[in-house]
């Protein structure tokens, strides 16, 4: 693959370390300027270094400030620090307002905790993508810990901090009775639950439904504990290791630390559950199973988008969709029709694919 | 390939710098701007001029909008002008004031590099147009 003389320049800058090159090589992952895959393949060959973790929660949980004392800590025991920030964006104006780096104050005149602010741009599990293409130009660039913060809201959000490696669930007191723990979704990926604001009244009880919760999911009970994460939602991965994947991920009970994010207490405690679930995924050999998992997601979902975008091309090409969907408000058609129309060809095309990938596999 | 989407969006930092409590403005500013489809990084209240330029640099901002109200343009403005040309960005992020700053003094901000300076009763249709007319083509 040939990369632009630019980005050349850009992919070496960012390597020796200049700061604006990263900021900028992160933009082009976000605005999927002209060249930015090739750009991003390149920087696959510096990688596998960095700790990724990811942290959500509700809003107002306490994230950015929980993620401000964590990249102090971490500084303070000599390591470098990304944080990729993400905010929802309006879905009228496509504008968002980006606060979380205000809350980012204990480490500002450090240039080695370096914070992004992204907003969830576009559709389709995009934000997905971009945010692990961010995170691996600050592997590249040498952080030592990347930590993706993101509101804990839907499908969207999940798919972001599953490109952690591991993940935070901030959960506030009060945040329900235990029947909202038994919720499917967010409580499941969690590989360490953290009780934010732990001084507050009903910390203990929130805390104790925690635990009950966890216990539930241990016992191979109803709810599915936060240990499932990686296995059962792995979305049909591989057929053959799915069984041997989750023996392996039964061997982690996520811990529950109790903080206060804005006194600092309960963060060492936190960094050390935090590394504990590290020493786990690599002597249990699930960080490379995991590592597989999310490079199939990766790749089903750039396949996804460019299969789409080929479609919106054609369909621009062949007079646009404004047409086809009159043509369904005439009562002509139906959208099911359309669909096999359109695809009819591609279709044609991917058989003939396969002919050629069987004649290929047969030469090896 | 051809048939990447682009999803470019102008991006901007509304900054409020030093000793100076009053963000009102900035915060009106901040609400516009989204509104107008642009990405808005918020950067609180009483910033150092450095916290702002690494804000600017690793945020990788178009639009640096600096609200003052305190009367220490003069001093603070060019501390993060020459902060930017440190790290290579002052040539390509478009620098905008706010706030009250007097007449005598904004050739010289315009000097030190700042694009325009929007005082009070400028209306946000004015500025909006402006930063959509100015943001830096990268």
């Amino acid at each position: 693959m040939s990369m632009d003389p630019d980005d050349e320049a850009l992919l070496e800058a960012l390597l020796a370390g200049e700061h604006r090159a990263l900021a900028r090589v992160i933009s082009k992952i976000e605005n999927r300027s002209p060249g930015y895959r090739d750009l991003v393949s390149e920087l696959y060959a510096h990688t596998g270094n960095a700790d990724v973790i990811g942290i959500t929660g509700s809003p107002g949980a306490g994230k950015s400030t929980l993620v401000d004392k964590l990249a102090e800590e971490y500084r303070d025991r000599g390591e470098t620090v990304g944080v990729i920030a993400i905010d929802p964006s309006s879905p009228f104006t496509g504008g968002a307002v980006l606060g979380d780096r205000i809350r980012m104050a204990s480490t500002v005149g450090d240039m080695d905790v370096f914070v992004r602010s992204m907003s969830a741009r576009g559709t389709l599990g995009g934000l997905s993508t971009a945010t692990a293409d961010a995170v691996k130009a600050m592997d590249a660039f040498g952080k030592d810990k990347v930590i993706i913060e993101t509101v804990g809201a839907g499908q969207n959000e999940i798919d972001i901090v599953r490109t952690a490696d591991t993940v935070a669930v901030l959960v506030p007191p009060g945040s329900g009775d235990d029947i909202q723990t038994l919720k499917a979704g967010i409580l499941e990926i969690a590989d360490v639950f953290v009780v934010n604001k732990a001084d507050r009244d009903g910390a203990d009880r929130t805390v104790q439904e925690l635990r009950e919760m966890v216990h539930l999911g241990e016992e191979g009970g109803l709810g599915g504990g936060g240990h499932h994460g990686a296995g059962a939602m792995g979305g049909g991965n591989g057929r053959d290791e799915v069984g041997e994947g989750d023996d392996s991920e039964d061997g982690w009970t996520p811990p529950i630390v109790e903080t206060v994010a804005t006194k600092g207490t309960g963060v060492e405690t936190f960094i050390d559950e935090l590394a504990n679930h590290r020493t786990y995924l690599v002597d249990s050999g699930t960080r490379a199973e995991k590592a597989r998992q999310r490079y199939a997601e990766e790749i089903r979902t750039l396949l996804r988008e460019d299969v789409h975008a080929m479609l919106e091309d054609e369909l621009a090409a062949s007079g646009g969709i404004d047409d086809l969907a009159d043509a369904v408000r005439r009562g002509e058609t139906d959208p099911y029709s359309i669909a096999g129309d359109v695809l009819a060809p591609v279709a044609a095309c991917v058989e003939n694919l396969e002919t050629d990938a069987d004649a290929d596999s047969g030469t090896e | 390939m051809s048939s990447e989407q682009e999803a470019e969006s102008i991006r901007c930092l509304v900054a409020k710098v030093g000793l100076d409590g009053h963000d009102r403005g900035a915060h009106v500013i901040a609400r516009a701007f989204r509104d107008a489809g642009f990405e808005v990084i918020y950067s609180g209240l009483h910033k150092a001029p450095e916290e702002i330029v690494q804000a600017a640099v690793q945020e990788d901002v178009d639009v640096l909008g600096i609200s003052i109200l305190s009367g220490a343009h003069d001093t603070l403005v060019p501390k993060i002008m020459d902060g930017l040309e440190e790290y290579g960005a002052k040539d390509d992020t478009l620098v905008l004031a706010g706030g009250v700053i007097p007449e005598e003094d904004r050739e010289g901000l315009k000097d030190a590099g700042v694009a325009a300076i929007f005082g009070p009763g400028t209306s946000i249709e004015e500025t909006i147009e402006f930063v959509r007319e100015n943001a830096p083509q990268r």
